[in-house]
Protein backbone atom coordinates (compact mmCIF):
# COMPACT_ATOMS: atom_id res chain seq x y z
CA UNK A 1 0.00 0.00 0.00
CA UNK A 2 2.63 2.54 1.12
CA UNK A 3 4.97 1.37 -1.63
CA UNK A 4 2.22 1.75 -4.27
CA UNK A 5 1.51 5.30 -3.16
CA UNK A 6 5.24 6.06 -3.13
CA UNK A 7 5.63 4.72 -6.68
CA UNK A 8 2.75 6.89 -7.94
CA UNK A 9 4.17 9.93 -6.12
CA UNK A 10 7.62 9.36 -7.63
CA UNK A 11 6.16 8.97 -11.14
CA UNK A 12 4.02 12.11 -10.76
CA UNK A 13 7.01 14.06 -9.43
CA UNK A 14 9.29 12.87 -12.24
CA UNK A 15 6.82 13.77 -14.98
CA UNK A 16 5.99 17.18 -13.48
CA UNK A 17 9.71 17.84 -12.96
CA UNK A 18 10.50 16.93 -16.57
CA UNK A 19 7.65 18.99 -18.06
CA UNK A 20 8.38 22.10 -15.99
CA UNK A 21 12.11 21.94 -16.60
CA UNK A 22 11.68 21.26 -20.28
CA UNK A 23 9.34 24.27 -20.41
CA UNK A 24 12.07 26.36 -18.80
CA UNK A 25 14.77 25.07 -21.13
CA UNK A 26 12.49 25.70 -24.10
CA UNK A 27 12.55 29.39 -23.18
CA UNK A 28 16.29 29.24 -23.76
CA UNK A 29 15.93 27.16 -26.94
CA UNK A 30 13.42 29.67 -28.25
CA UNK A 31 15.78 32.62 -27.68
CA UNK A 32 18.94 31.01 -28.94
CA UNK A 33 17.08 29.12 -31.67
CA UNK A 34 15.40 32.25 -32.97
CA UNK A 35 18.79 33.97 -32.94
CA UNK A 36 20.24 31.08 -34.94
CA UNK A 37 17.37 31.24 -37.45
CA UNK A 38 17.64 35.03 -37.82
CA UNK A 39 21.46 35.11 -37.84
CA UNK A 40 21.78 36.96 -34.54
CA UNK A 41 23.73 36.12 -31.36
CA UNK A 42 20.77 36.14 -28.99
CA UNK A 43 20.72 36.36 -25.20
CA UNK A 44 24.31 36.67 -23.94
CA UNK A 45 24.38 39.43 -21.32
CA UNK A 46 23.81 37.95 -17.87
CA UNK A 47 26.61 35.89 -16.39
CA UNK A 48 27.62 34.40 -13.06
CA UNK A 49 31.36 35.05 -12.42
CA UNK A 50 31.89 35.44 -16.14
CA UNK A 51 29.99 32.26 -17.02
CA UNK A 52 27.18 33.03 -19.47
CA UNK A 53 26.63 29.43 -20.62
CA UNK A 54 25.38 30.29 -24.11
CA UNK A 55 22.67 32.48 -22.56
CA UNK A 56 21.46 29.72 -20.24
CA UNK A 57 22.18 31.93 -17.20
CA UNK A 58 20.02 34.57 -18.81
CA UNK A 59 16.94 32.48 -19.39
CA UNK A 60 17.13 30.03 -16.49
CA UNK A 61 18.28 32.34 -13.68
CA UNK A 62 18.15 36.02 -14.58
CA UNK A 63 14.78 36.09 -16.37
CA UNK A 64 12.69 34.31 -13.71
CA UNK A 65 14.37 36.40 -10.99
CA UNK A 66 13.54 39.54 -12.93
CA UNK A 67 9.91 38.47 -13.37
CA UNK A 68 9.49 37.55 -9.72
CA UNK A 69 10.95 40.81 -8.40
CA UNK A 70 8.87 43.06 -10.65
CA UNK A 71 5.76 44.85 -9.45
CA UNK A 72 2.68 42.64 -9.63
CA UNK A 73 0.15 45.08 -11.05
CA UNK A 74 -3.59 44.48 -10.79
CA UNK A 75 -5.78 46.94 -12.73
CA UNK A 76 -7.77 48.98 -10.18
CA UNK A 77 -10.98 48.61 -12.20
CA UNK A 78 -10.42 44.90 -12.76
CA UNK A 79 -11.51 41.91 -10.76
CA UNK A 80 -8.80 41.27 -8.18
CA UNK A 81 -9.69 37.66 -7.36
CA UNK A 82 -10.15 36.43 -10.93
CA UNK A 83 -7.13 38.38 -12.17
CA UNK A 84 -5.04 36.37 -9.70
CA UNK A 85 -6.76 33.05 -10.44
CA UNK A 86 -6.53 33.25 -14.24
CA UNK A 87 -2.79 32.42 -14.61
CA UNK A 88 -3.32 29.32 -12.44
CA UNK A 89 -6.24 28.30 -14.66
CA UNK A 90 -3.97 28.68 -17.69
CA UNK A 91 -1.08 26.70 -16.20
CA UNK A 92 -3.06 23.88 -14.56
CA UNK A 93 -4.50 22.07 -17.64
CA UNK A 94 -1.16 22.30 -19.44
CA UNK A 95 0.61 20.54 -16.56
CA UNK A 96 -1.90 17.80 -15.72
CA UNK A 97 -2.48 16.59 -19.29
CA UNK A 98 0.89 14.82 -19.28
CA UNK A 99 -0.43 12.45 -16.57
CA UNK A 100 -1.93 10.05 -19.13
CA UNK A 101 0.95 10.16 -21.63
CA UNK A 102 3.06 6.98 -21.23
CA UNK A 103 6.82 7.52 -21.19
CA UNK A 104 7.79 3.85 -21.26
CA UNK A 105 6.38 0.32 -21.26
CA UNK A 106 6.51 -1.57 -17.95
CA UNK A 107 9.42 -1.63 -15.53
CA UNK A 108 9.72 -4.96 -13.72
CA UNK A 109 11.49 -4.72 -10.35
CA UNK A 110 11.46 -8.06 -8.57
CA UNK A 111 7.80 -9.17 -8.64
CA UNK A 112 6.49 -5.61 -8.98
CA UNK A 113 5.32 -4.46 -12.40
CA UNK A 114 5.41 -0.68 -12.74
CA UNK A 115 3.47 0.87 -15.59
CA UNK A 116 5.53 3.83 -16.81
CA UNK A 117 2.60 6.24 -16.97
CA UNK A 118 1.33 8.41 -14.13
CA UNK A 119 -2.37 7.60 -14.46
CA UNK A 120 -3.56 4.61 -16.45
CA UNK A 121 -7.23 5.34 -17.13
CA UNK A 122 -9.13 3.55 -19.88
CA UNK A 123 -10.37 6.83 -21.38
CA UNK A 124 -6.92 8.44 -21.67
CA UNK A 125 -7.46 10.37 -24.88
CA UNK A 126 -10.81 11.75 -23.68
CA UNK A 127 -9.05 12.99 -20.53
CA UNK A 128 -6.61 14.86 -22.77
CA UNK A 129 -9.48 16.60 -24.55
CA UNK A 130 -11.30 17.30 -21.28
CA UNK A 131 -8.24 19.05 -19.87
CA UNK A 132 -7.64 20.80 -23.20
CA UNK A 133 -11.16 22.21 -23.12
CA UNK A 134 -10.43 23.70 -19.67
CA UNK A 135 -7.50 25.66 -21.13
CA UNK A 136 -9.94 28.24 -22.48
CA UNK A 137 -10.79 29.52 -18.99
CA UNK A 138 -7.32 30.86 -18.25
CA UNK A 139 -7.34 33.29 -21.15
CA UNK A 140 -11.06 34.18 -21.08
CA UNK A 141 -11.07 34.92 -17.35
CA UNK A 142 -7.69 36.65 -17.51
CA UNK A 143 -8.91 38.83 -20.36
CA UNK A 144 -12.18 39.71 -18.66
CA UNK A 145 -10.73 40.34 -15.21
CA UNK A 146 -8.21 42.84 -16.62
CA UNK A 147 -11.06 45.20 -17.60
CA UNK A 148 -9.19 46.26 -20.72
CA UNK A 149 -10.65 46.34 -24.23
CA UNK A 150 -7.50 44.97 -25.86
CA UNK A 151 -7.44 42.11 -23.33
CA UNK A 152 -11.09 41.30 -23.91
CA UNK A 153 -10.64 41.26 -27.69
CA UNK A 154 -7.68 38.92 -27.25
CA UNK A 155 -9.66 36.68 -24.92
CA UNK A 156 -12.60 36.48 -27.34
CA UNK A 157 -10.28 35.69 -30.24
CA UNK A 158 -8.46 33.08 -28.18
CA UNK A 159 -11.55 31.25 -27.01
CA UNK A 160 -13.10 31.20 -30.50
CA UNK A 161 -9.84 29.89 -31.94
CA UNK A 162 -9.33 27.23 -29.28
CA UNK A 163 -12.90 25.94 -29.51
CA UNK A 164 -12.71 25.83 -33.32
CA UNK A 165 -9.48 23.87 -33.40
CA UNK A 166 -10.59 21.49 -30.65
CA UNK A 167 -13.23 20.25 -33.10
CA UNK A 168 -10.70 19.51 -35.84
CA UNK A 169 -8.30 18.02 -33.29
CA UNK A 170 -10.91 15.67 -31.85
CA UNK A 171 -12.06 14.49 -35.26
CA UNK A 172 -8.51 13.91 -36.51
CA UNK A 173 -7.83 11.57 -33.58
CA UNK A 174 -10.92 9.47 -34.39
CA UNK A 175 -9.06 7.88 -37.31
CA UNK A 176 -6.21 6.82 -35.00
CA UNK A 177 -8.64 5.41 -32.46
CA UNK A 178 -10.36 3.40 -35.21
CA UNK A 179 -7.06 1.89 -36.36
CA UNK A 180 -5.85 0.86 -32.88
CA UNK A 181 -9.32 0.29 -31.41
CA UNK A 182 -8.70 1.77 -27.94
CA UNK A 183 -8.90 5.05 -26.02
CA UNK A 184 -6.03 4.07 -23.72
CA UNK A 185 -2.83 5.92 -24.67
CA UNK A 186 -0.60 3.16 -23.25
CA UNK A 187 -2.42 0.59 -25.42
CA UNK A 188 -2.06 2.86 -28.48
CA UNK A 189 1.68 3.15 -27.81
CA UNK A 190 1.96 -0.63 -27.36
CA UNK A 191 0.06 -1.36 -30.59
CA UNK A 192 2.58 0.73 -32.51
CA UNK A 193 5.33 -1.74 -31.65
CA UNK A 194 4.28 -4.37 -34.18
CA UNK A 195 5.22 -4.21 -37.85
CA UNK A 196 2.72 -3.14 -40.47
CA UNK A 197 2.87 -6.59 -42.10
CA UNK A 198 1.40 -8.13 -38.95
CA UNK A 199 -1.43 -5.59 -38.89
CA UNK A 200 -2.40 -5.52 -42.59
CA UNK A 201 -5.81 -7.07 -43.16
CA UNK A 202 -6.11 -9.80 -45.81
CA UNK A 203 -7.65 -7.37 -48.31
CA UNK A 204 -4.52 -5.21 -48.32
CA UNK A 205 -1.97 -8.05 -48.43
CA UNK A 206 -0.53 -6.75 -51.73
CA UNK A 207 1.02 -3.83 -49.79
CA UNK A 208 3.13 -6.17 -47.64
CA UNK A 209 6.41 -6.09 -49.62
CA UNK A 210 6.23 -2.29 -49.94
CA UNK A 211 5.48 -1.04 -46.44
CA UNK A 212 5.39 -4.27 -44.43
CA UNK A 213 8.79 -3.66 -42.86
CA UNK A 214 7.77 -0.34 -41.28
CA UNK A 215 6.65 -0.22 -37.64
CA UNK A 216 2.88 0.36 -37.35
CA UNK A 217 3.28 3.98 -36.24
CA UNK A 218 0.31 6.30 -36.51
CA UNK A 219 2.08 8.54 -39.00
CA UNK A 220 2.34 5.67 -41.52
CA UNK A 221 -1.23 4.46 -41.02
CA UNK A 222 -2.87 7.88 -40.62
CA UNK A 223 -0.67 10.48 -42.36
CA UNK A 224 -3.51 12.96 -42.92
CA UNK A 225 -4.61 12.66 -39.30
CA UNK A 226 -1.04 13.48 -38.24
CA UNK A 227 -0.96 16.69 -40.29
CA UNK A 228 -4.38 17.78 -39.01
CA UNK A 229 -3.59 16.90 -35.40
CA UNK A 230 -0.22 18.63 -35.40
CA UNK A 231 -1.66 21.78 -37.00
CA UNK A 232 -4.52 21.99 -34.53
CA UNK A 233 -2.16 21.25 -31.62
CA UNK A 234 -0.02 24.22 -32.69
CA UNK A 235 -3.19 26.32 -32.97
CA UNK A 236 -4.16 25.28 -29.43
CA UNK A 237 -0.83 26.50 -28.05
CA UNK A 238 -1.68 29.97 -29.46
CA UNK A 239 1.80 30.52 -30.92
CA UNK A 240 2.72 32.02 -34.28
CA UNK A 241 1.23 31.44 -36.89
CA UNK A 242 -1.83 31.15 -34.65
CA UNK A 243 -1.00 33.83 -32.05
CA UNK A 244 -4.03 36.01 -32.88
CA UNK A 245 -5.08 36.18 -29.19
CA UNK A 246 -1.78 38.00 -28.50
CA UNK A 247 -1.28 39.77 -31.83
CA UNK A 248 1.04 42.45 -30.46
CA UNK A 249 0.76 44.69 -33.53
CA UNK A 250 -3.02 44.89 -33.10
CA UNK A 251 -3.82 44.12 -29.46
CA UNK A 252 -0.58 45.13 -27.65
CA UNK A 253 -0.31 41.68 -26.02
CA UNK A 254 -3.91 40.49 -26.14
CA UNK A 255 -5.26 38.61 -23.16
CA UNK A 256 -2.19 39.20 -20.95
CA UNK A 257 -1.73 42.95 -21.54
CA UNK A 258 -2.42 43.70 -17.88
CA UNK A 259 -0.20 40.98 -16.48
CA UNK A 260 3.27 41.54 -15.08
CA UNK A 261 5.74 39.82 -12.80
CA UNK A 262 5.10 36.29 -11.55
CA UNK A 263 1.63 36.04 -13.06
CA UNK A 264 2.92 36.81 -16.53
CA UNK A 265 5.63 34.21 -15.92
CA UNK A 266 2.85 31.67 -15.26
CA UNK A 267 1.15 32.44 -18.58
CA UNK A 268 4.56 32.19 -20.23
CA UNK A 269 5.39 28.85 -18.56
CA UNK A 270 1.89 27.57 -19.39
CA UNK A 271 2.51 28.26 -23.07
CA UNK A 272 5.74 26.25 -23.05
CA UNK A 273 4.15 23.47 -20.99
CA UNK A 274 1.47 23.29 -23.71
CA UNK A 275 4.23 22.98 -26.31
CA UNK A 276 5.75 20.07 -24.37
CA UNK A 277 2.36 18.40 -23.95
CA UNK A 278 1.54 18.80 -27.64
CA UNK A 279 4.90 17.22 -28.49
CA UNK A 280 4.18 14.34 -26.09
CA UNK A 281 0.76 13.75 -27.64
CA UNK A 282 2.03 13.81 -31.23
CA UNK A 283 4.78 11.39 -30.22
CA UNK A 284 2.38 9.02 -28.49
CA UNK A 285 -0.34 9.01 -31.13
CA UNK A 286 1.70 9.11 -34.32
CA UNK A 287 5.38 8.33 -33.66
CA UNK A 288 5.20 5.20 -31.55
CA UNK A 289 5.41 6.88 -28.14
CA UNK A 290 8.24 5.15 -26.28
CA UNK A 291 8.73 2.54 -29.05
CA UNK A 292 12.13 2.11 -30.62
CA UNK A 293 11.65 0.47 -34.05
CA UNK A 294 12.03 -3.32 -33.82
CA UNK A 295 12.73 -3.20 -30.06
CA UNK A 296 10.49 -5.71 -28.25
CA UNK A 297 10.44 -6.39 -24.52
CA UNK A 298 13.40 -8.78 -24.74
CA UNK A 299 15.55 -6.99 -27.33
CA UNK A 300 15.69 -6.14 -30.99
CA UNK A 301 13.83 -8.32 -33.54
CA UNK A 302 14.80 -7.05 -36.97
CA UNK A 303 12.58 -7.73 -40.01
CA UNK A 304 15.45 -9.58 -41.69
CA UNK A 305 14.84 -12.12 -38.91
CA UNK A 306 17.93 -11.52 -36.83
CA UNK A 307 17.60 -10.81 -33.13
CA UNK A 308 19.71 -9.00 -30.58
CA UNK A 309 18.62 -9.80 -27.03
CA UNK A 310 19.03 -7.13 -24.36
CA UNK A 311 18.51 -7.13 -20.57
CA UNK A 312 15.22 -5.72 -19.29
CA UNK A 313 16.67 -2.56 -17.73
CA UNK A 314 18.49 -1.62 -20.95
CA UNK A 315 15.24 -1.98 -22.89
CA UNK A 316 13.38 0.27 -20.44
CA UNK A 317 16.12 2.90 -20.52
CA UNK A 318 16.15 2.82 -24.33
CA UNK A 319 12.37 3.30 -24.39
CA UNK A 320 12.39 6.26 -22.01
CA UNK A 321 15.30 7.85 -23.87
CA UNK A 322 13.53 7.30 -27.22
CA UNK A 323 10.36 8.96 -25.89
CA UNK A 324 12.32 11.91 -24.52
CA UNK A 325 14.24 12.42 -27.76
CA UNK A 326 11.03 12.31 -29.80
CA UNK A 327 9.45 14.90 -27.49
CA UNK A 328 12.56 17.09 -27.84
CA UNK A 329 12.30 16.82 -31.62
CA UNK A 330 8.66 17.92 -31.74
CA UNK A 331 9.32 20.78 -29.32
CA UNK A 332 12.10 21.95 -31.61
CA UNK A 333 9.86 21.55 -34.65
CA UNK A 334 7.25 23.81 -33.04
CA UNK A 335 9.87 26.45 -32.26
CA UNK A 336 11.21 26.22 -35.81
CA UNK A 337 7.66 26.72 -37.10
CA UNK A 338 7.08 29.69 -34.81
CA UNK A 339 10.13 31.53 -36.18
CA UNK A 340 9.65 30.56 -39.83
CA UNK A 341 6.10 31.53 -40.78
CA UNK A 342 4.21 34.83 -40.49
CA UNK A 343 1.00 35.24 -38.50
CA UNK A 344 -2.30 34.38 -40.20
CA UNK A 345 -5.08 36.90 -40.57
CA UNK A 346 -8.04 36.13 -38.30
CA UNK A 347 -10.41 35.17 -41.13
CA UNK A 348 -7.70 32.87 -42.51
CA UNK A 349 -7.43 31.10 -39.15
CA UNK A 350 -11.18 30.54 -39.03
CA UNK A 351 -11.36 29.44 -42.67
CA UNK A 352 -8.50 26.99 -42.20
CA UNK A 353 -10.14 25.52 -39.10
CA UNK A 354 -13.74 25.21 -40.22
CA UNK A 355 -13.64 25.03 -44.03
CA UNK A 356 -10.46 23.04 -44.65
CA UNK A 357 -9.39 21.04 -41.60
CA UNK A 358 -12.84 19.99 -40.41
CA UNK A 359 -13.94 18.53 -43.81
CA UNK A 360 -10.53 16.87 -44.23
CA UNK A 361 -10.82 15.31 -40.77
CA UNK A 362 -14.31 14.03 -41.61
CA UNK A 363 -13.00 12.66 -44.91
CA UNK A 364 -10.19 10.92 -43.03
CA UNK A 365 -12.69 9.26 -40.68
CA UNK A 366 -14.89 8.15 -43.60
CA UNK A 367 -12.01 6.76 -45.69
CA UNK A 368 -10.53 4.97 -42.67
CA UNK A 369 -13.91 3.41 -41.88
CA UNK A 370 -14.37 2.24 -45.48
CA UNK A 371 -10.88 0.71 -45.60
CA UNK A 372 -11.29 -1.06 -42.25
CA UNK A 373 -14.68 -2.51 -43.18
CA UNK A 374 -13.74 -3.40 -46.77
CA UNK A 375 -10.45 -5.06 -45.83
CA UNK A 376 -11.93 -7.35 -43.20
CA UNK B 1 -13.00 4.77 7.94
CA UNK B 2 -10.92 3.88 4.90
CA UNK B 3 -9.15 6.21 2.49
CA UNK B 4 -11.99 6.17 -0.06
CA UNK B 5 -14.51 7.39 2.55
CA UNK B 6 -12.19 10.18 3.67
CA UNK B 7 -11.72 11.30 0.07
CA UNK B 8 -15.47 11.15 -0.49
CA UNK B 9 -16.20 13.40 2.48
CA UNK B 10 -13.53 15.92 1.49
CA UNK B 11 -14.90 16.05 -2.07
CA UNK B 12 -18.53 16.18 -0.94
CA UNK B 13 -17.96 19.03 1.49
CA UNK B 14 -16.03 21.01 -1.12
CA UNK B 15 -18.85 20.31 -3.57
CA UNK B 16 -21.48 21.62 -1.15
CA UNK B 17 -19.39 24.73 -0.42
CA UNK B 18 -18.86 25.54 -4.11
CA UNK B 19 -22.54 24.92 -4.88
CA UNK B 20 -23.52 27.35 -2.12
CA UNK B 21 -21.09 29.84 -3.64
CA UNK B 22 -22.92 29.53 -6.97
CA UNK B 23 -26.09 30.67 -5.27
CA UNK B 24 -24.79 33.26 -2.82
CA UNK B 25 -21.88 35.06 -4.53
CA UNK B 26 -22.64 38.62 -5.61
CA UNK B 27 -20.95 38.88 -9.01
CA UNK B 28 -22.27 36.77 -11.85
CA UNK B 29 -18.85 35.81 -13.24
CA UNK B 30 -17.80 34.59 -9.79
CA UNK B 31 -20.95 32.45 -9.68
CA UNK B 32 -20.10 30.96 -13.06
CA UNK B 33 -16.56 30.09 -11.93
CA UNK B 34 -17.96 28.54 -8.75
CA UNK B 35 -20.26 26.44 -10.95
CA UNK B 36 -17.27 25.28 -13.03
CA UNK B 37 -15.53 24.31 -9.77
CA UNK B 38 -18.60 22.38 -8.65
CA UNK B 39 -18.76 20.53 -11.97
CA UNK B 40 -15.06 19.66 -11.75
CA UNK B 41 -15.47 18.34 -8.20
CA UNK B 42 -18.44 16.27 -9.36
CA UNK B 43 -16.24 14.82 -12.12
CA UNK B 44 -13.57 13.86 -9.56
CA UNK B 45 -16.34 12.23 -7.50
CA UNK B 46 -17.33 10.14 -10.54
CA UNK B 47 -13.70 9.12 -11.08
CA UNK B 48 -13.39 8.09 -7.44
CA UNK B 49 -16.52 5.93 -7.92
CA UNK B 50 -14.75 3.93 -10.69
CA UNK B 51 -16.57 5.73 -13.52
CA UNK B 52 -13.79 7.71 -15.26
CA UNK B 53 -15.78 7.82 -18.51
CA UNK B 54 -18.67 9.71 -16.89
CA UNK B 55 -16.26 12.00 -15.07
CA UNK B 56 -14.31 12.87 -18.20
CA UNK B 57 -17.49 13.45 -20.22
CA UNK B 58 -18.77 15.68 -17.42
CA UNK B 59 -15.67 17.88 -17.72
CA UNK B 60 -15.72 17.89 -21.53
CA UNK B 61 -19.40 18.68 -22.00
CA UNK B 62 -20.36 20.80 -18.99
CA UNK B 63 -17.16 22.41 -17.71
CA UNK B 64 -15.42 22.62 -21.08
CA UNK B 65 -18.22 23.54 -23.48
CA UNK B 66 -21.48 24.67 -21.89
CA UNK B 67 -19.92 26.81 -19.16
CA UNK B 68 -17.65 28.53 -21.69
CA UNK B 69 -20.81 29.55 -23.54
CA UNK B 70 -22.36 30.78 -20.25
CA UNK B 71 -19.26 32.85 -19.54
CA UNK B 72 -19.34 34.32 -23.03
CA UNK B 73 -22.93 35.49 -22.60
CA UNK B 74 -22.20 36.88 -19.13
CA UNK B 75 -19.08 38.68 -20.34
CA UNK B 76 -20.83 40.32 -23.29
CA UNK B 77 -23.98 41.35 -21.45
CA UNK B 78 -21.84 42.34 -18.44
CA UNK B 79 -24.41 42.65 -15.68
CA UNK B 80 -22.67 44.69 -12.96
CA UNK B 81 -24.14 42.79 -10.01
CA UNK B 82 -27.14 40.65 -9.27
CA UNK B 83 -30.26 42.61 -8.44
CA UNK B 84 -31.50 42.07 -4.93
CA UNK B 85 -34.17 39.35 -5.31
CA UNK B 86 -37.56 40.37 -3.97
CA UNK B 87 -39.26 38.74 -0.99
CA UNK B 88 -41.69 36.91 -3.29
CA UNK B 89 -38.79 35.15 -5.05
CA UNK B 90 -37.25 34.18 -1.71
CA UNK B 91 -40.59 32.74 -0.61
CA UNK B 92 -40.96 30.75 -3.82
CA UNK B 93 -37.38 29.48 -3.49
CA UNK B 94 -37.94 28.35 0.10
CA UNK B 95 -41.18 26.52 -0.81
CA UNK B 96 -39.59 24.75 -3.78
CA UNK B 97 -36.53 23.72 -1.76
CA UNK B 98 -38.74 22.38 1.00
CA UNK B 99 -40.73 20.33 -1.54
CA UNK B 100 -37.54 18.93 -3.07
CA UNK B 101 -36.20 18.11 0.39
CA UNK B 102 -39.47 16.37 1.24
CA UNK B 103 -39.01 14.14 -1.83
CA UNK B 104 -35.75 12.90 -0.33
CA UNK B 105 -37.31 11.85 3.00
CA UNK B 106 -38.99 8.62 1.78
CA UNK B 107 -35.80 7.74 -0.13
CA UNK B 108 -33.63 7.96 2.96
CA UNK B 109 -36.11 6.36 5.36
CA UNK B 110 -36.28 3.19 3.24
CA UNK B 111 -32.58 3.12 2.41
CA UNK B 112 -30.78 -0.08 3.32
CA UNK B 113 -27.14 -0.14 2.30
CA UNK B 114 -26.32 -3.45 0.65
CA UNK B 115 -22.94 -5.13 0.83
CA UNK B 116 -22.27 -4.44 -2.83
CA UNK B 117 -24.96 -2.18 -4.24
CA UNK B 118 -23.69 -2.17 -7.81
CA UNK B 119 -22.62 -5.53 -9.17
CA UNK B 120 -19.76 -3.95 -11.05
CA UNK B 121 -17.68 -5.99 -13.41
CA UNK B 122 -14.29 -5.12 -14.84
CA UNK B 123 -15.92 -3.47 -17.85
CA UNK B 124 -18.60 -1.55 -15.95
CA UNK B 125 -18.77 2.02 -17.21
CA UNK B 126 -16.01 1.45 -19.75
CA UNK B 127 -16.20 3.03 -23.20
CA UNK B 128 -16.73 -0.42 -24.78
CA UNK B 129 -19.86 -1.19 -22.76
CA UNK B 130 -21.21 2.33 -23.21
CA UNK B 131 -20.64 2.25 -26.98
CA UNK B 132 -22.25 -1.19 -27.33
CA UNK B 133 -25.45 -0.13 -25.59
CA UNK B 134 -25.49 3.30 -27.27
CA UNK B 135 -24.95 2.05 -30.81
CA UNK B 136 -26.65 -1.34 -30.36
CA UNK B 137 -29.65 -1.46 -28.09
CA UNK B 138 -30.38 2.28 -28.05
CA UNK B 139 -29.29 3.22 -31.56
CA UNK B 140 -32.72 4.58 -32.59
CA UNK B 141 -33.16 7.01 -29.64
CA UNK B 142 -29.52 8.02 -30.11
CA UNK B 143 -30.03 8.88 -33.78
CA UNK B 144 -33.30 10.70 -33.05
CA UNK B 145 -31.56 12.79 -30.40
CA UNK B 146 -28.75 13.68 -32.81
CA UNK B 147 -31.27 14.73 -35.51
CA UNK B 148 -33.11 16.86 -32.93
CA UNK B 149 -29.88 18.62 -32.00
CA UNK B 150 -29.11 19.18 -35.69
CA UNK B 151 -32.56 20.70 -36.19
CA UNK B 152 -31.95 23.03 -33.25
CA UNK B 153 -28.60 24.14 -34.68
CA UNK B 154 -30.00 24.74 -38.16
CA UNK B 155 -32.95 26.61 -36.64
CA UNK B 156 -30.63 28.89 -34.66
CA UNK B 157 -28.57 29.66 -37.77
CA UNK B 158 -31.69 30.42 -39.82
CA UNK B 159 -33.08 32.75 -37.13
CA UNK B 160 -29.77 34.59 -36.82
CA UNK B 161 -29.48 34.97 -40.61
CA UNK B 162 -33.01 36.34 -41.00
CA UNK B 163 -32.41 39.05 -38.43
CA UNK B 164 -29.18 39.95 -40.18
CA UNK B 165 -30.89 40.21 -43.60
CA UNK B 166 -33.63 42.53 -42.29
CA UNK B 167 -30.92 44.75 -40.78
CA UNK B 168 -29.31 45.07 -44.20
CA UNK B 169 -32.64 45.87 -45.87
CA UNK B 170 -33.39 48.64 -43.38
Amino acid sequence: MIVDIAIIAVKAFLVLFMVLNLAGVLGWVERKGSALIQDRIGANRASIFGFAGMGLVNTLVADPLKFLTKEDFIPPAGDKLLHTLAPCMALFPALVTFAVIPFGDVLILGDRVINLQVANINVGILYVFAMGSLGVYGIVIGAWASNNKFSLLGGVRGSAQMISYEVAMGLSVIGVLMVYGTLDLQEIARDQGVLIREMLPAGLAFLRPVIGWLPAWGVFLQPLAFLLFFTSAVAETKRIPFDLPEGESELVAGYHVEYSGGKFLMFFAGEFAEVVTAAGLVTTLFFGGWQVPYLMRDGFHFPWSSTWLLPHLTVVVLQVVAFTLKVFFFCWLQILLRWSVPRFRYDQVMRLGWKMMLPLALLNVAVTAVIIVAAQ
Amino acid sequence: MNAATVIFFILASLLVISSLMVVFLRRVVHCAIALVTALLLMAILFVSLQAPMVGVLQVMVYAGAIMVLFLFVIMFLNPSALEQPSAAWWGLAVVLSALLGACLVPLFSHYEPGDNPVTSTELFGSPEVLAKSLFGEFVLPFEIASVLLLVAIVGAVVLAKREHASDGAA
